[in-house]
């Protein structure tokens, strides 16, 4: 929690943003809710059947950051610095607006009280992040190819590869089950345990009962490992 | 629930029902447990426990599963209860678990034969050189016995999640809907089951949209309702087609371009849909309101109530922490002059319909016993702080009521906070204005 009437300053990245003091960059949220989706996505192996409803919903929220994000022509390759020049002053907003409105359609827009700012300190974690899941998954890393016909493609890819994973869990999938597993996988898990807990307090508002849930990626690691064991029990005695 | 075993994840309760009387109220849990309540008849000789509930059976309903095909567990967790309108002594239930729907047959004991004239009461046979003279066995009353049978199972009817069952009221068929299916079944037959609505695109990848909840209507028995996770509801006539893909009237409300955000569709998905009582209107839950919905006017609905408007800026914590997928149900009172639903921190809500009033209610050990009155709560939102007002960064997120229930006819409500069940009664002012 931040101490209140405590300015932070927001630094280096936000070089192109004179005059609007410590106003983050909407790029920058955006991008963020866009691998928070990705990660939510990603980790549906459970031994439960996933919720549909839920990954359908996260599923659509992709397809429009995606889909605004190739209108904007922003990608993420590109340098941060880049991207707050280029934005016009009139995109920049408060950081309620990932909760309240998409674009900045209005004129004004109210300076945020800063304890209310946690996208700021995540920054930094931002590339982290980025970088674990290319190991992980290499059609994530559509977002640092430079052609956008491309990116959709290998975006949309990554979207149906999910949904066939949720539609049929057939014994061929359990070969995918396999081929997932190689080092990097648990040092992504280790990378989100510590990015979840860090950020749950300071990514969104702070608010005090999520630092009392359980962080989702190192019960799904367990459960993971779980998993392939009762696999591998199945096809043993098959 | 009994208080001295600890809390467990088994005990959460996942619905609340009352059966079309209110004098049963029906529970299932995540461990596959139903447990029936009965409202004790009101008595002169004890009249401070006139009308409580008390535990009146308690069965395993389902029991966890493995799906060999796809090396997945089927959760044993009942995520609804339905009464059947009750036609001879015995009360029937549908009980169903993410694949699997069961009917119940719950009966009564009180009496057993005595003086039989072959075995004696331990249920030896008699030396027969000892029996003298016939005579005709009598019943004797006994302690009352709650037996359960299960009298129906069916199974095999859905690939997807079913997330609602409903009872026609023809009182012979009743339907099942999973995430992209709804199922007609015959009560007494349990191999064969007609899909009557159909949403799963050819190609999966293609699919944007899920069905969230369905009901039958109450009086017309070839209407019913289905709603979406894009926040529609579709209104369907069994007569028009065998297959309802094609809706008879869609209800939508336009979506307002000033409030747009990236949350913008998760908030609009309908997390529950009911008919009122009368058969007129529809209510349903989204994630921040409740919305009454008048079955001659597609274009919005006619009433919207705020349920908790204050978590419209935190919308990216709740995001993050999947608490804007919960699902939240909504209930009517008898006269559908009053609307309930739940939220966070234990909270619940009601609006009444007629004066515009609401409030705001907790369930909670700490802030009622038995026999007090509720205090109404409320939630600060900057401003003006009142002395026990709770701010909207204290609330807490685990403990929400997604489960309420409403008796048919009289002031007596059903809240399941988590494990817990409360049990609410309006005796001083029957009448809620």
């Amino acid at each position: 929690m931040f101490a209140r009437g405590l300015k932070r300053k927001y630094g280096d990245q936000e070089e192109g943003v004179e005059g609007f003091g410590t106003v983050p960059s909407y790029c920058l949220q955006r991008q963020s809710l866009l691998d928070m989706s990705l990660v939510k996505l990603q980790l549906c192996h459970m031994l439960v059947e996933p919720n549909l409803c839920r990954s359908v919903l996260i599923a659509n929220t992709v397809r429009q950051i995606q889909e605004e994000m190739s209108r904007d022509g922003v990608w993420h390759g590109m340098a941060p610095q880049n991207v707050e020049q280029r934005a016009p002053i009139d995109r920049l907003v408060s950081t309620e607006i990932l909760c309240r409105t998409a674009r900045g359609t209005d004129g004004e827009h109210p300076t945020p009280e800063l304890e209310d700012d946690p996208l700021q300190s995540s920054a930094s974690e931002l590339p982290i992040v980025s970088s674990a899941q290319g190991q992980r998954n290499p059609q994530s890393s559509l977002w640092e190819m430079d052609n956008p016909q491309e990116n959709r493609g290998s975006f949309q890819k990554s979207l149906d590869q999910i949904f066939e994973t949720l539609e049929n869990k057939s014994p061929s999938s359990v070969e995918e089950l396999f081929s997932d597993v190689d080092s990097s996988y648990y040092d992504l898990d280790t990378v989100l345990t510590g990015m979840m807990s860090g950020t749950k307090p300071s990514l969104c508002n702070g608010l005090e009962s999520f630092a009392a849930a359980p962080p989702p990626p190192s019960s799904t690691c367990k459960s993971d490992l779980a998993e392939l064991d009762h696999v591998v029990e199945i096809l043993v005695e098959t | 629930m009994p208080s001295h075993r600890m809390p467990s994840e088994a005990d959460i309760i996942s619905t609340v029902e009352f059966n079309h009387t209110g004098e049963l109220l029906a529970t299932g849990d995540k461990g596959g447990r139903v447990v029936i309540f009965q409202r004790e008849p009101e008595s002169k000789n004890a009249p401070h426990s006139q009308g409580e509930y008390d535990v009146y059976s308690t069965f395993q309903s389902h029991e966890p599963e493995f799906d060999y095909l796809k090396s997945l567990e089927i959760e044993e967790k009942i995520n609804k209860i339905k009464w059947l309108p009750q036609q001879n002594a015995a009360h029937s239930l549908l009980s169903t678990n993410d694949k699997t729907i069961k009917l119940w047959k719950i009966t009564e004991r009180d009496k057993r034969p005595e003086g039989y004239n072959l075995k004696d009461e331990e249920g030896k046979l008699k030396d027969l050189s000892t029996v003298t003279s016939l005579q005709v066995p009598v019943l004797k009353p006994m302690d009352l016995m709650v037996e359960v049978s299960p009298r129906r199972i069916f199974a095999n009817g859905h690939t997807y999640h079913i997330n609602s069952i409903s009872v026609n009221s023809d009182c012979e068929t009743y339907m099942s809907a999973d995430d992209l299916r709804i199922n007609l079944w015959h009560l007494a037959i349990t191999d064969r089951s007609f899909n009557i609505v159909d949403i799963k695109p050819a190609n999966m990848e293609d699919l944007t949209e899920v069905i969230t909840a369905s009901e039958f209507h109450p009086h017309h028995c070839n209407l019913f309702v289905y709603s979406s996770s894009k926040g529609s509801l579709r209104l369907c006539d069994m007569r028009a087609a065998a297959l309802c893909d094609k809706h008879s009237k869609l209800f939508e409300e336009p979506e307002d371009p000033s409030n747009r955000s990236f949350f913008s569709e998760i908030i609009s998905s309908v997390s529950d849909v009911k008919f009122s009582h009368s058969g007129r209107y529809m209510l349903t839950r989204d994630y921040l309101t409740v919305k009454v919905w008048d079955l001659n006017m597609e274009a919005r609905p006619i009433e919207t109530y705020q349920v908790h408007d204050y978590l419209r800026s935190k919308l990216c914590s709740l995001y993050e922490s999947d608490c804007i997928f919960d699902k939240f149900e909504c209930a009517w009172n008898g006269s559908d002059s009053v609307i309930m639903t739940g939220a966070y921190n234990n909270f619940f809500r009601m609006f009444d319909r007629n004066t515009k009033r609401d409030v705001t209610l907790e369930a909670s050990r700490e802030s009622s016993k038995p026999r007090a009155v509720l205090k109404p709560r409320r939630v600060c939102v900057g401003g003006k702080r009142r002395r026990d007002d709770i701010s909207v960064d204290s609330l807490d997120f685990t403990k929400k009521i997604l489960h309420t229930a409403w008796h048919p006819a009289e002031n007596i409500i059903a809240i399941a906070a988590t494990n817990n069940l409360y049990i609410f009664q309006d005796k001083v002012n029957s009448d809620m204005h």
